[in-house]
């Protein structure tokens, strides 16, 4: 019998959803007609941690592999940036690619010893990992030491002549690249690698037992997110034109407010990073004044949500709804069932 | 001489990094959980003995009998209410739970202490020192803390090896369902492993608060100085710990010596060397 059926990804709802996201890419791309300054700065900001909770949701929801070290490559991406541009003087915007290939070529070594600690520990080490890198930075004087650097201006006007025209650059940028991720995130989970992570996330050792090289896919997904990471990283320091190690590796701006986020939002599942960047972001708008009692907060909602709804927001509207905003199922359609539906 | 001195308080300090490392090796031996939120709590006592010191007076050692049961309690029941939901085969719900508690440990110790820098003080006992032989001056109190972690971890492995509670302890490590089987309350023995997890670190944090200035946001580095003790010493080990906390406070020591800026990275890398070559820690438990 020769193949009698295929592989569909889309359901009604994910059409319904990719057409939103669709018309949502294009209202966003002409923000600089409608929004101010201000709110450019703020969308690209969200955009940074989309893109950095999707990374994270990749790593620590699909491939089970739980890091509290992904500031590490934040600051790289910065840092290369920095030093890519000012000692070698590449251009601002080719610096972000580069960025991420160094940060990838870095992972590789990085995951050969993290991988060696088992589950729990694997997260502390990769925060070891982080640790050094921020003390390596401080080290370099070429780039200010611990107290930082600024983009020399000379680079800054490299990207374009007029204030405007870079603020507008960088915004479609952070849109580019959190588009590229997202894309890149259901691209991979559609392909072969997608099914072995999915295998992975829900009971590793029947994966294993199936004949997935549970090793070399976590592998793969380990130096992914560091390229990507990498690069949102080069691009949010690129519009901060200033870098300093604590900016740089800060655990609470990288770490905790993505993972909060991702759990928040619903851990495992691709729509949840989004769900929660747009929740962080109204409880920051409206309670960025408590300071420190706010981040105290978000703590105590997110370990709420993890005992008490472990699949986050999103997860919980998915199942009681059946909701799906991108074409992520695996349904296999017969060549009989063509004629009915 | 100047080295055999920067060995010997190298060798000093990794009795403090050893007694981190104690607290965090042994929950991680009963109920293979990771405590992210280790490092806060032994900052979260040393804020316990300021209080306690401030209000009645005491010298910070002794506040160490007051600071050690409070830290039990908070201990048995934190795993009580919160960590004993999160214990499964599942990866994340403990780490991500400790990790949001590290969070909020640090900014509730922010709101209520400020960002200040805080210490301990002790007394004449903190600058009192003593030569060894000619030119090799060995301080009083980095020698107390030194012979404290060392009685703290012979202690420890006293009451995991020769009585009823280690041996329930044991149990639930091997084997979870049989030792409940067995009539043991996991719940309740998890509990308890975390009550003596806080209150090795509570012996620790009041040191290090004699020893150094301390803020609320100095816990996670010392959580990473006893997770690489356990590392280098090897899962499973008391007495592997105190050697992993003594390569990392040898290598720090020297690390500062040739560059002041280099002191905490040396410890790194010295822990990044030991997981390339030798993954399974100096000391690796023998039997299972």
């Amino acid at each position: 019998m020769t193949a009698s059926f295929h592989v569909e990804h889309a359901t009604r709802a994910s059409r319904i959803g990719t057409a939103v996201f669709a018309v949502a890419i294009v209202l966003l791309a002409a923000a600089p007609a409608w929004g101010g300054r201000d709110d450019l700065r703020l969308l690209a900001e969200i955009y940074a941690y989309v893109a950095l909770a999707s990374l994270w949701n990749l790593l620590a929801g699909y491939a089970g592999l739980v890091s509290v070290g992904q500031q590490a490559y934040v600051g790289l991406g910065g840092y290369v940036l920095f030093a890519s541009t000012i000692e070698a003087g590449v251009h601002p915007l080719l610096a972000v690619p580069v960025a991420g290939v160094v940060a990838a070529v870095v992972a590789l070594p990085a995951a050969g010893l993290l991988f060696r600690l088992r589950g729990h520990y694997f997260a502390i080490g990769t925060w070891v990992v982080a640790e050094v890198f921020r003390l390596i930075a401080s080290q370099i004087s070429a780039l200010g030491g611990g107290s930082g650097i600024s983009l020399p201006a000379a680079i800054v006007t490299e990207m374009a002549s007029s204030r405007q025209m870079r603020e507008y650059l960088i915004y479609w940028l952070a849109l580019a690249l959190v588009v590229v991720v997202l894309a890149a995130i259901v691209l991979l989970l559609r392909s072969r690698y997608g099914l072995a992570l999915t295998a992975i996330r829900d009971n590793e050792l029947a994966a294993r037992s199936n004949g997935v090289d549970v090793t070399r896919t976590k592998l793969v997904v380990y130096v992914l997110t560091a390229f990507g990471t990498a690069m949102v990283g080069a691009l949010i320091f690129l519009q901060k034109l200033r870098i300093s190690p604590d900016t740089a590796f800060s655990v609470n701006d990288w770490t905790a407010f993505v993972i909060f986020i991702t759990v928040i939002g619903g851990i495992g599942r691709v729509e949840g990073p989004i769900i929660g960047t747009v929740v962080f972001f109204v409880l920051r708008q409206t309670l960025a004044d408590l300071g420190s009692l706010y981040l105290l907060m978000l703590g105590a909602v997110a370990i709420a949500v993890m005992l008490l709804a472990p699949k986050g927001i999103w997860g919980f509207l998915a199942e009681r709804f059946g909701w799906q905003l991108l074409p992520l199922e695996r349904r296999l359609r017969f060549a009989s069932d063509a004629r009915t539906t | 001489m100047e080295w055999v001195n920067i060995i010997i308080q190298g060798v000093l300090i990794g009795g403090l990094y050893a007694m981190f490392a104690a607290g965090l090796a042994l929950i991680f031996g009963v109920m293979r959980l990771v405590n992210i939120a280790h490092g806060d709590l032994i900052v979260l006592a040393a804020y316990i003995a300021l209080m306690t010191t401030d209000t009645l007076g005491l010298n910070p050692l002794l506040a160490i009998m007051i600071v050690v049961p409070i830290m039990a309690a908070i201990g048995y029941g934190l795993q009580r209410a919160l960590l004993n939901r999160t214990l499964g085969d599942d990866v994340l719900p403990p780490l991500l739970v400790t990790f949001g508690l590290s969070v909020i440990i640090q900014n509730a110790l922010l709101e209520l202490f400020t960002a200040d820098s805080r210490r301990l003080r002790a007394g004449a006992i903190e600058v009192a020192s003593f030569p060894l032989t000619e030119g090799v001056w060995i301080g009083v109190l980095p020698l107390l803390q030194f012979v404290v972690a060392i009685a703290v971890i012979g202690a420890l492995q006293l009451l995991f090896y020769r009585t009823a509670l280690g041996r329930a302890f044991r149990a639930t490590s091997d084997d979870q369902s049989v030792a409940q089987l067995m009539g043991l309350d996991n719940r309740h023995i998890f509990a308890l492993a975390m009550a003596l997890s806080l209150a090795v670190i509570a012996v620790a944090g009041v040191f290090l608060a004699v020893r150094t200035n301390f803020d609320p946001a100095i816990g996670p580095a010392r959580l990473i100085f006893g997770f690489e003790a356990v590392i280098i010493g090897g899962l499973g080990s008391m007495w592997g710990t105190l050697a992993g906390g003594i390569i990392l406070g040898v290598s720090q020591a020297i690390g500062a010596q040739i560059n002041p800026g280099w002191q905490l990275l040396a410890g790194h890398l010295a822990f990044l060397l030991i997981l390339a070559v030798r993954p399974e820690g100096l000391f690796p438990k023998v039997q299972g």
